[in-house]
């Protein structure tokens, strides 16, 4: 019997839905509230060691990362990696991660004081999207579509106390088709489903009540999926995409992703498939503990 | 099949039998998070206020 924990923040629609999956595969995953943790960098808390796998559920990006590198440290398996996470978590990193492996993506820029992230607008020219570089649900993502817009952006951003704000993340507007978006479910490379997200409004996220449709998987999205898994890490993801005349380009990557809105338009049963994968991977660790043995 | 009280606005919530710990109730009348704090007893409290790095 696989031992697992599934670290949570609060249990969402996605981690009720794990847990049957694991429950029809006959585990009975132990459920820890992230709140209750506290983390010793000199040793390693035995109840740790029970596990095969650590799911992590977080809903806190950055409370993820620390108990990623914890558990990294102690060499405990976990879905996803500490590698993956922290190139996801990022939106310059994953830009990156992209670049580096030569796969599309819109214009990018990142700059640090308002009046040059005013000339790196524009010259990447209007409209212009800039968004926190960790952050998720559409949130304080603004559309400036010219220069008093941007101006006024970046103030506001100057004046939020938080200095994560003050680092500004620029990317070229994609004018969407039929204002929909793309979010493919990709496990270990494999582009197991996909949706259109469509909204009158420019944020398509569903958080924000954007329609789903079933987008069939064709050899462009799975084939740019693998390699963009191969250039984040690979694991669990969930990758916003968009349609251009060139083709489609990536737009980000999260390595938490919500799908409570997508199994009943693309009829996959993806809570399933995630739960087999981390089961997998337990299954490989056990492995190599006993050839170690 | 158990109910409970919104803490916010006294509507009665009634729950299904797969309720679980931490989980998020959002209550029918006036909108508000609940999370539930303890199955046995059963209680709930507001949710906590959703953090600025919270997401997928
Ligand atoms: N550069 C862009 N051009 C057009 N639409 C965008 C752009 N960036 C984001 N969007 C819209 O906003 C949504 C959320 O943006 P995203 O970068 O995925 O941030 P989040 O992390 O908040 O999900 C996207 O799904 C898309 O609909
Ligand atoms: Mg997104
Ligand atoms: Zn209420």
């Amino acid at each position: 019997m696989m031992r697992v924990a599934m670290i949570i923040t609060r249990a969402r629609a996605e981690e009720k839905l794990l847990l049957k999956a694991f429950q029809r595969r006959g585990i009975e995953p132990e459920l820890i509230r992230d709140e209750e943790l506290v983390l010793n960098p000199l040793a390693i808390d035995p109840r740790w060691s029970e596990f095969d796998i650590v799911f992590l559920r977080t809903l806190s990006t950055s409370r993820g990362l620390y108990l990623l590198e914890y558990f990294d440290r102690w060499e405990v398996p976990t879905v996803n990696s500490l590698r993956t996470a922290n190139i996801c978590a990022d939106k310059f990193k994953t830009s990156l991660a992209l670049a580096r492996a030569g796969l599309p993506q819109p214009e990018v820029r990142l700059a640090f004081t308002p009046r040059s992230t005013l000339e790196a607008v524009g010259e990447l020219g209007y409209p212009a999207v800039l968004k926190p570089l960790v952050g998720s649900w559409g949130r304080l993502l603004a559309k400036v579509n010219d220069v008093d817009a941007a101006e006024a952006v970046l103030e506001h951003r100057q004046t939020l106390g938080n200095f994560a704000y003050h680092v500004h993340f620029v990317q070229s507007y994609v004018d969407k088709p039929h204002g929909r978006d793309i979010r493919a479910f990709v496990i270990a490379g494999q582009t197991i489903c996909a949706i259109y997200r469509s909204s009158s409004h420019w944020v398509t996220s569903t958080a924000r009540g954007a329609l789903a449709e079933n987008c069939p998987v064709g050899a462009e999205l799975q084939d740019l999926c693998q390699r963009a898994s191969d250039a984040v890490g690979g694991g669990v993801l969930a990758m916003d995409l968009f349609e251009t005349e060139e083709g489609l380009v990536l737009n980000e990557i999260n390595h938490g992703m919500e799908f409570r809105n997508s199994i009943e338009p693309t009829g996959v049963d993806i809570a399933i498939k995630v739960v087999d994968y981390a089961l997998s991977l337990a299954e490989q660790h056990r492995q190599d503990g006993s050839e170690q043995t | 099949m158990s109910e409970i009280v919104c803490t916010e606005c006294g509507a009665e919530l009634r729950l299904d039998d797969d309720v679980i710990q931490n989980e998020i109730l959002p209550c029918p009348d006036c909108g508000v998070e609940l999370e539930v704090m303890s199955l046995n007893p059963f209680q709930v409290a507001l949710a906590p206020e959703v953090e600025e790095d919270w997401g997928e």
